[in-house]
């Protein structure tokens, strides 16, 4: 029989109460942006003439879900994945491929004729169901990510290695996916706005909207997902495998499972944001989503907001994607040059990011500023007789 | 013959190039364990710079010979360039390989769009922005306060001269129009012509030939390696290097200046990647993007060599080499005919890109085996 350990000493019911009320007051935070996002901000935003706007946010919204992804094992368990794009072009390929099926009976998808194809190949016939397709957008990344993990993380290979080797398989699935035409239609990638679903084309406006919900609650659940992840147990032994992972080990953990689990649940939220991207953008293409370039840009969303912060990640997302948005309707060429400038500031400037530099220093930074508040030191400094002297005579 | 001989010396090609490239990069891993994602970009610099080497030469008498000016042109401009991003950026992050990780790849951003962009206009505004913002630290640093200051005054003095310069640059653009705002390389290639002497090939059977650009990088490739083999064995400062490549902390402890001998290196590495891009620009086309293709597979011939040997690298430039080569052009073909499978499989995987897929997967399976590489450094670490 096992006996369950009993804390020394209850835990004062002060305490109790104050988590408590910051848990409520978390979840009430939560839900009222979760509303302003779904009931008041579309609606403004077409009214200002800026409808364009709503469905950027829901692709952006569904961008930060695997901003969420990243934060979790890159924030919090320390492995820096370049190959994101992987999970998020898989979940995005396996939509856009029943939505290509969505045909009358016996026909298949245009462009296999341009390749001579004239039967379905059989991995896409799955993809007829639709049940099979909402369990494949996340599970297939799931799998693909447990596996690479296992083979990876079984050998201790982390940091750096981890980092390259995610890149080089990212490489590999864009091989694949870039050059079997006749498989998955190659270069030109997936259109899914023509397509119908649930009776309707999936560019019509009130579909647009229903992915646009989907993309709101299916953020504040993985954002309760990982709020949830991190903030036991679990959460201490990933950042426990982050700051020491030959301690852990010594402490007679095993990191390995623990790091698979953790990449494995990333890739499926990368999986479901690709999912939603996809059908929001109307076109998924192996140059856009599985692009070196895309999967490094993910993590410079985490990294603008705050590693290791959730919120961070997902206000990062939104405000990169706005910015670049922004910044290359009008210059494009100076985007590059800005998002060069963004990866080196954020690295060697705001190590935190926006959201960690607010928790940490720049709450008492704008507080000076403000002329608010004294510097603050440890209360019985401030008595202390010769902290008094030094200071009225040091003349500063 | 011929087929064995072929694959042999195309896998021996791709090696070479391969390894010209991983050459820098394995320097800077071994000695500081970050990633320069950048190398890349420095391989483009260099074949850009044998670009403009060639046609600045391509009237004069050395026309036939610009080749070699280039290398040294190429060598230095990168060299001089891993400089500025070790003195600027790098050296503020070490320990911190991932986050160096990043800040290069920003710096691989900018280098490319800097390619595309680059016109008189913009070096102007560049020079202009220089000159005022050091040129107010400069004259800040006198005051005595200057520490206390010191970040108001960039973030006061990066507008200002940004404004500046965009000012200044924006009114010239006016009065000169497109010689001063034209672009000198633009969004297209560029094409650099092998010197005569290096056209053509070796005959060696009838009907094939060694193309003469490819025995020259094999030849190049050999001359680096052994000048990286004498300049690390039998130099002071390769000593050195040497030394704080096995041990940084006891090195720093006996004296040797590792912030110098980390500089150094990095120039050497960046100096090396200019070399392999002045040779890559004999192959074919130059664009602003070409970094991105060699620098993965790069990477991978580090990762497969092992830390700190330089003997892992060329071994897994060389086998990654063959084995691209051999699956690419489907030379086992003759051999594995009796089973139609395994002919089908292979003829699926025939081809550059999804040659890559094999050699991934086979790399893989490989650190499985040996995680650390080819040629570990031996050590009682835990990190290790």
């Amino acid at each position: 029989m096992v006996e369950t350990l009993e804390p020394a000493v209850e835990p004062r019911k002060g305490v109790k109460a104050r988590k408590r009320r910051a848990f409520v007051m978390e979840v009430a935070i939560v839900a009222v942006i979760a509303l302003l996002l779904l009931i008041v901000i579309p609606p403004l935003l077409s009214a200002l003439g800026q409808g364009v706007r709503v469905n950027q946010l829901g692709r952006y919204l569904a961008l930060a879900i695997a901003a969420l992804g990243i934060d979790l094992i890159w924030g919090y368990t320390g492995l820096l994945s370049l190959g994101h794009g992987i999970f998020f072009a898989l979940g995005g390929y396996a939509l856009g491929m029943y939505l290509q099926l969505q045909l009358p009976a016996g026909q298949i998808p245009d462009f296999f004729s341009l390749y001579g194809v004239s039967e379905l190949p059989a991995f896409w016939q799955p993809f007829y169901s639709f049940p099979f397709t909402l369990l494949a957008i996340w599970l297939i990344p799931t799998l693909v990510a447990a596996a690479l993990g296992y083979l990876v993380f079984r050998n201790r290979i982390r940091g750096v290695y981890f980092s390259i080797l995610t890149q080089a398989a990212l490489i590999v699935f864009f091989n694949f996916f870039n050059g079997q035409q006749k498989l998955i239609n190659g270069t030109n990638g997936l259109k899914t706005d023509t397509s119908t679903i649930f009776g309707m084309q999936a560019s019509d406006p009130r579909i647009q909207t229903i992915f646009y919900v989907l993309s709101v609650l299916l953020l504040v659940a993985g954002y309760a997902l990982c709020r949830w992840l991190t903030s036991g147990r679990m959460g201490r032994m990933l950042v426990a495998i982050r700051d020491d992972e030959p301690r852990v080990r010594f402490s007679g953990y095993n990191p390995t499972g623990f790091k698979v689990f953790v990449f494995a649940i990333s890739a499926a939220l990368a999986g479901i944001a690709g999912a939603l991207y996809t059908v929001q953008s109307g076109i998924i293409t192996p140059s856009s989503a599985l692009s070196t370039a895309f999967s490094i840009e993910m993590v410079i969303w985490v990294a603008v907001g705050g590693r290791a912060t959730l919120v961070g990640a997902i206000f990062g997302t939104l405000l990169v994607n706005f910015a670049k948005t922004l910044l290359s309707e009008q210059f494009p060429e100076i985007w590059l040059f800005f998002q060069g400038a963004l990866f080196l500031a954020v690295v060697t400037i705001l190590p935190n990011g926006i959201i960690g530099w607010l928790r940490t220093d720049g709450w008492f930074w704008l507080k000076s500023v403000l002329g608010r508040d004294r510097l603050s030191t440890y209360p019985s400094l401030e008595t202390d007789p010769e902290v008094e002297y030094e200071r009225e005579n040091s003349g500063d | 013959m011929t087929p064995i001989l072929e694959s042999l010396f195309g896998g021996l090609s791709i090696a070479s190039v391969l390894l010209l490239a991983a050459l820098g990069l394995a320097i800077i891993f071994g000695l500081m364990g970050v990633i320069n994602m950048a190398h890349g970009e420095f391989m483009m610099l260099g074949a850009y710079t044998t670009f403009v080497v060639q046609n600045a030469l391509k009237k004069t008498p050395l026309s036939d010979i610009y080749i070699l000016f280039a290398l040294i042109a190429a060598f230095i401009v990168t060299a001089l360039l891993g400089l500025i991003l070790e003195r600027g950026v790098v050296r503020y992050l070490y320990g911190r390989p991932l986050e160096t990780l990043l800040a290069t790849w920003g710096v691989s951003l900018i280098l490319q769009q800097f390619i595309r962009s680059v016109s008189w206009q913009l070096m102007l505004g560049i020079a202009i922005f220089s000159a005022l913002f050091f040129g107010a630290l400069w004259f800040a640093g006198k005051r005595l306060d200057f520490e206390r200051i010191r970040s108001w005054l960039i973030a006061i003095a990066i507008p200002i001269s940004a404004a500046i310069a965009w000012f200044v640059c924006d009114i010239l653009a006016k009065i000169y129009k497109l010689p001063f705002t034209k672009p000198w390389f633009g969004t297209q290639g560029v094409d650099v012509t092998a010197p005569r002497w290096l056209r053509g090939g070796l005959p060696i059977v009838e009907g094939y030939q060694l193309p003469y650009t490819r025995l020259f990088i094999i030849f190049l490739t050999v001359v680096c390696i052994a000048g990286i083999y004498w300049f690390l064995n039998n130099t002071p400062w390769g000593l050195r290097i040497r030394a704080v490549t096995q041990n940084r902390n006891m090195s720093a402890c006996l004296g040797i200046p590792t912030q110098k001998v980390d500089a150094l290196t990095f120039a050497i590495g960046s100096g090396l990647a200019g070399i392999a891009g002045c040779a890559v620009s004999l192959l074919g086309s130059v664009s602003s993007n070409i970094g991105q293709q060699y620098i993965v597979d790069t990477f991978m011939v580090v990762v497969v060599g092992g830390v700190g040997k330089l003997v892992g690298s060329i071994v897994a430039a060389i086998s990654i080499g063959l084995l691209n080569y051999v699956v690419a052009s489907n030379a086992l073909k003759p051999l594995i005919s009796f089973s139609p499978q395994l002919t089908a499989i292979a003829d699926f995987f025939a081809s550059g890109p999804m040659a890559k897929v094999v050699v991934f997967a086979l790399i893989v399976l490989f650190l499985q085996i040996r995680p650390a590489g080819l040629f570990p450094q031996k050590g009682r670490t835990v990190d290790a």
